[in-house]
């Protein structure tokens, strides 16, 4: 698993990054250049995803809290609290490459422009999140408040959907790359991206699989300290 | 046996003692009050010594206004639930009261507190800072409102939370800042609306945002609540 | 009325660490049941699971009257409460607090029966005045009424004499004898005198 993980993360980053970019695609190994943007649009291959996964991290750490309240299976916060940590992770990387990405765009590092806002706004939710769990010693009431937390998080999240429209004409690259909103991007871009895509995907839930066993081990280990000096 | 009156009598009658407790009990302490007090007068004043004698934008002094109100609700609207957890009174209150009964109860002290602050930073703020003016009256009515319930909402249920952890003062603002955005965003939209003399009809959109998030937050509060509540 | 209080396989753990684990008992109108153990062995914690402000990691616990079952949020109709961990309100009055006892459980307001109540524990002359001027002897009786004034089926008493002069240790006695008749008594204490008798015993000491 590893080393296919390893060889298909290699060919998309080769890939996106060395394809040559020509204004009328021939062959099939171009890319077509994007209008006002030109090599910097390679940074969509390593952006996008991690965006779309820190928000996607984000359901699945609410999923599992919700799992965990329901069964109060310690897994199942272990699991809620791993898929978040690694959101926040994403996250940061999203938002660093897409302040980047800015930069070269649009001049400016931060523009408040509504994809930015709402990838901030998940920054800050991560950071409360494991502010509150940093706050709460007993294990079962941390498992609780932070699942109730990411509850009410992702149920506010979505009015930013219908808030910043009113705020701010938008200034993402969204209307030049995807004019109808479609998937319209050139195929051989579309694949690498989708690529890219279902690379980053499967080191997401390759780290996640792998914390999640680490964590198992150490709470083990607590446990059985602590029955030893129990006995 | 006391005669047993039809459960939801009784649920209101609940609602009933808990807001009153909380409202005699505030009477009698003035803890929440003069903290409230005290930073909007703070916050007021230091807007004024830095304006001197120009006066900004008026959508600068729109967003200014929620600002303050902002940071005055969060020093003073998680009292509800801290103050019984650090006299013990808990407790008490899981033992006699149900849970629904207890959020509602405090919901509704904080609405009036949040109203009673609302009312006193808008009169301040429109007597003392130059150049903030309101055009049309009924916008800001109803943006004025509907967003104090909208942050009664929201702040109850994270107090709830926090009064569980153990760093409380600190948490309350981080917790509550990714919930409450979209809700300052709007009402902070729909104050420049209203400074700017729209018609009420082109407010319709920040009304509906206002009261699906009020309705939304209290409906997924009033379900998690025992989740907070109950260990 | 005949109450019926049972408890099977409780188990309650906290930070992974169990309290306590299969406890079960069964308890009928007329009966005390006493729960021992040293300190730290999780008597008040089983309390507090008996009276629905814990829940139980494990088990099952059921109110019963007539032979029919009462649901949770009829609990605090039927359950009164004196424990170290449960406080009154300072800032009111003692006629405040027993009034608070009826409204939070959603009962209607009865200045006769508060009177009665703070008659029976001897507080009478001093109901108006806020509790942050009583003694703990003197808050400790209004926990007392406070946990009385609905006629509970089930009393739960956690070290009923602390903080108690000798009048208000046989305040106390009488408080029990009373409930025994009427409903039933639960007791966790580490002094066994406490208790004049009692028919059924969970000792927490007695466990892994």
């Amino acid at each position: 698993m590893r080393l296919t993980l390893g060889i298909w993360m290699t060919a998309v980053v080769v890939l996106a990054i060395l394809l040559p970019m020509v204004p009328q695609p021939q062959h099939w190994y171009e890319f077509p250049v994007v209008g006002g943007l030109g090599e910097k649009a390679r940074i969509i291959f390593f952006h996008v995803p991690t965006a779309w996964l820190s928000f996607l991290a984000f359901v699945a750490s609410m999923v599992y809290g919700i799992k965990y309240l329901r069964k109060r299976n310690p897994d199942d916060d272990l699991k809620s609290s791993t898929a978040a940590g690694l959101g926040f992770l994403f996250c940061f990387l999203a938002t660093v490459t897409g302040s980047i990405w800015a930069k070269f765009s649009w001049g400016s590092f931060w523009n408040w422009d509504p994809r930015e806002t709402s990838i901030f706004v998940l920054l800050l939710i991560y950071g409360a999140y494991f502010a509150l769990r940093s706050a709460v010693e007993v294990e079962e009431k941390r498992a609780s408040l932070s699942a109730v937390y990411s509850i009410i998080a992702a149920v506010t999240m979505p009015f930013f959907m219908f808030v910043m429209p009113r705020v701010l004409a938008s200034l993402h690259p969204d209307p030049i790359i995807n004019t109808q909103g479609k998937v319209y991007m050139n195929a051989t871009m579309l694949v690498v991206f989708l690529s890219s895509l279902a690379g980053f995907t499967g080191l997401y839930y390759w780290i996640f699989t792998i914390q999640v066993r680490i964590r198992r081990m150490e709470s083990l280990s607590i446990h059985h300290e602590g029955e030893l000096k129990r006995a | 046996m006391p005669a047993r009156d039809a459960t939801s009598i009784a649920w209101f009658r609940s609602v009933g003692a808990i807001f009153m407790k909380d409202w005699r009990s505030e009477l009698r302490t003035r803890y929440a009050i003069s903290a409230l007090l005290m930073f909007v007068v703070t916050t007021i004043s230091i807007i004024l010594f830095s304006l001197g004698s120009e006066s900004a934008r008026p959508e600068v002094l729109c967003g200014m206004l929620w600002v303050v109100i902002f940071f005055s609700a969060m020093s003073g609207l998680s009292r509800t639930f801290v103050m019984e957890e650090e006299r013990g009174t808990s407790m008490t209150l899981q033992l006699t009261a149900r849970g629904s009964a207890v959020y509602v109860g405090k919901l509704l002290f904080n609405t009036v507190l949040v109203t009673g602050l609302d009312v006193l930073t808008v009169a301040l703020y429109a007597l003392l800072i130059n150049g903030f003016v309101i055009k049309t009256f009924s916008i800001f009515l109803v943006i004025v409102l509907l967003g104090g319930l909208g942050f009664a909402a929201a702040a109850t249920i994270i107090a709830a939370i926090i009064a569980r952890a153990s760093t409380k003062g600190t948490l309350y603002p981080v917790l509550s800042f990714p919930i409450l955005l979209p809700l300052v965003l709007t009402v902070i939209n729909g104050t420049r609306l209203a400074s700017d003399g729209a018609f009420f009809e082109e407010a319709y959109g920040e009304f509906q945002i206002l009261i699906s998030y009020i309705v939304v937050v209290i409906a997924v509060s009033v379900l998690v609540f025992d989740y907070v509540w109950k260990d | 009325m005949t109450v019926a209080l049972t408890a099977s396989g409780l188990r309650k753990t906290f930070n992974r660490r169990m309290i306590f684990d299969g406890v079960t008992f069964e308890a009928r109108s007329g009966n005390t049941v006493l729960i021992s153990g040293k300190n730290g062995s999780g008597k008040s914690t089983l309390v507090k699971l008996l009276t629905r402000v814990l829940t139980p990691s494990a088990g099952a616990i059921a109110l019963s009257a007539e032979g029919c079952v009462i649901p949770e949020i009829h609990w605090p109709l039927h359950v009164g409460l004196v424990s170290p961990y449960m406080q009154v309100y300072d800032e009111f009055s003692a006629r405040e607090n027993l009034d608070l006892a009826l409204t939070l459980r959603g009962l209607p307001p009865d200045a006769a029966r508060v009177a009665e109540l703070l008659d029976d524990v001897g507080l009478i002359d001093r109901s108006d005045d806020p509790l942050r001027t009583f003694s703990s002897g003197m808050k400790q009786r209004i926990k007392l009424a406070f946990a009385l004034i609905h006629n509970p089926a089930v009393l739960f008493l956690d070290e009923p004499m602390t903080n108690l002069d000798a009048a208000g240790i046989a305040l106390v006695r009488r408080v029990m004898q009373r409930q025994r008749e009427q409903g039933i008594l639960v007791v966790a204490t580490n002094d066994q005198t406490d208790v004049d008798a009692f028919e059924t015993k969970v000792d927490l000491d007695a466990r892994p």
